[in-house]
């Protein structure tokens, strides 16, 4: 059955990945409703990364993958690619490529710098910015194109404690435009800041998957217990 | 004969500072060969290499191994199947373009195009391979990703450019054979010292050696300083803009 954008933008049902002989995902099922904020955690190599690719539609699965209608949706890697043009022109070229009409580009790139507040760096290389700038810049481009639902991948790893206050004030001010967003995150209070709920991945499987509160209220399984502790170890 | 040696030298190298017109006439028409073979390849290989690096398709591997074999194609091998297809009695001989300069341009233009199609492949698959993904996500088809990566390398693809034009204008083999050797009209810088060589004038020969070296000296120039410059570009990208991998 098709979705809905009432029932809900993504779902995924029973979806697995494997990598050669490695299985990245197990058995994934997951929807995504309008307006939420998800937070993805787990320890590294968990997956968190597999299922935001696998939800943005970029990854080969097994299972199903169901989106409502035509939806525009955005992605911000953990390490943007940003061509070696100037901060203007790769908002112009993720313009084009999302297909806004030509008329509209200039505009809608204007007030995507003006957003993230990167409009006096417009004619600067894109790739000489700093890396609060740049990752400023990966978000400009991605909501410049009003995608409905943006998914982000650790948006503010290795970022100073500045950029990283920036990064996540416009995150909430896209979401409270509207945008439902699907992040990973190492950062445990980002994920409390940040998200309305909470899923933990553990060696590929989702364990947890709980409104925000609960997840860091409610008693949880022992994994999950010992990531929130900060006592699991580094890799799953 | 370390003094006709030196005599040489001395003369090679007034005719150097003298702008001689002879030497002037052959060290033009080696320039403007070689830059508009590599113009032609540039625009044929970069393309097709770009094309290369994220098409697939069965058989797509052999033709990355043949065109990776075909950097070292022998300059003699393409200057007799470019002879072959422009003879009279080639496929090509009703164009009477042998022993023109337009048959080196094109012998040239075979000898280095796959050396701009295999750097490009590489270039851009290794582009492909990190950042790919993302151009995908935002919407670009894989050609128009590989495009905008050769956008992206603009700097390289001038190194690439560089290094064909290093093998067109030092190649001897193939303009020899489509173009004659003949004075004033198809004579080159690599064929004239071969020929002036083999007659025993050396002071052209010389002269025309000093300037070959002066050229590819400079073309060496020009690769460490696109080379300089590209890392001083990526030593700009901040280290905190590039995190450790999840």
């Amino acid at each position: 059955m098709p979705l809905t954008m009432s029932s809900g933008l993504i779902a995924l049902e029973g979806v697995a990945v494997r990598f050669g002989a490695t299985t990245a995902l197990h058995g994934v099922d997951f929807t995504l409703r309008a307006g939420e904020r998800v937070a993805l955690v787990g320890a590294n190599g968990c997956g968190k990364t597999t299922l935001l690719r696998v939800l943005h539609g970029r990854l080969p699965h097994e299972g199903r993958r169901l989106v409502a209608g035509d939806l525009r949706q955005a992605m911000v890697y953990q390490r943007p690619f940003l061509l070696r043009v100037s901060v203007w022109r790769n908002l112009m070229l993720a313009l084009w490529l999302a297909g806004v009409p030509a008329a509209e580009r200039t505009a809608r790139a204007d007030a995507a710098l003006a957003r993230v507040g990167l409009a006096g760096e417009r004619n600067r290389p894109a790739r000489v910015l700093s890396g609060g700038q740049q990752q400023r810049l990966a978000l400009a481009r991605a909501w410049a194109v009003r995608p409905q639902v943006l998914f982000l991948d650790e948006p503010t790893a290795s970022l100073d404690p500045g950029a990283k206050r920036e990064v996540e004030q416009l995150i909430t001010e896209f979401s409270a435009e509207g945008m439902a967003l699907v992040m990973s995150t190492h950062n445990l209070g980002q994920a409390k800041r940040l998200a309305t709920r909470v899923l933990y991945l553990e060696g590929g499987r989702l364990v947890v998957d709980l409104a925000t509160n609960d997840f860091f209220e409610r008693p949880l399984p022992e994994p999950a217990a010992l990531f929130l502790k900060g006592e699991l170890p580094w890799s799953a | 004969m370390n003094e006709g040696f030196g005599a040489a030298l001395s003369t090679a190298w007034s005719l150097v500072i003298g702008f001689d017109a002879r030497l002037a006439q052959i060290v033009g028409l080696s320039l403007g060969i070689s830059s508009l073979s590599c113009v032609l390849a540039a625009g044929v290989g970069m393309t097709a290499g770009a094309w290369l690096a994220v098409a697939r398709f069965p058989g797509h591997r052999t033709l990355v191994a043949v065109l990776n074999t075909l950097l070292a194609l022998p300059s003699v091998v393409v200057g007799l199947a470019v002879y072959l297809l422009l003879s009279r009695a080639g496929p090509l001989g009703s164009l009477g373009i042998l022993f023109t300069p337009a048959a080196m341009v094109i012998a040239q233009t075979v000898l280095v195009l796959p050396v701009v199609a295999a750097l490009t492949r590489q270039l851009v698959a290794d582009a492909w391979h990190g950042n790919g993904e993302q151009l995908r996500s935002m919407g670009a088809a894989p050609f128009t990703a590989a495009l905008l990566l050769l956008v992206h390398e603009r700097l390289a693809l001038v190194t690439i450019a560089l290094t064909a034009f290093g093998r067109a204008i030092s190649e001897v083999g193939a303009v020899m054979i489509v173009g004659g050797n003949i004075d004033g009209v198809t004579r080159v810088m690599t064929t004239a010292i071969a020929l002036e060589t083999s007659k025993g004038d050396l002071p052209l020969a010389l002269g025309l050696g000093f300037v070959l070296l002066a050229v590819v000296g400079a073309i060496n120039a020009l690769i460490a300083l696109v080379q300089r410059r590209q890392g001083t570009h990526e030593a700009a990208a901040p280290a905190a803009a590039l995190p450790a991998a999840a």
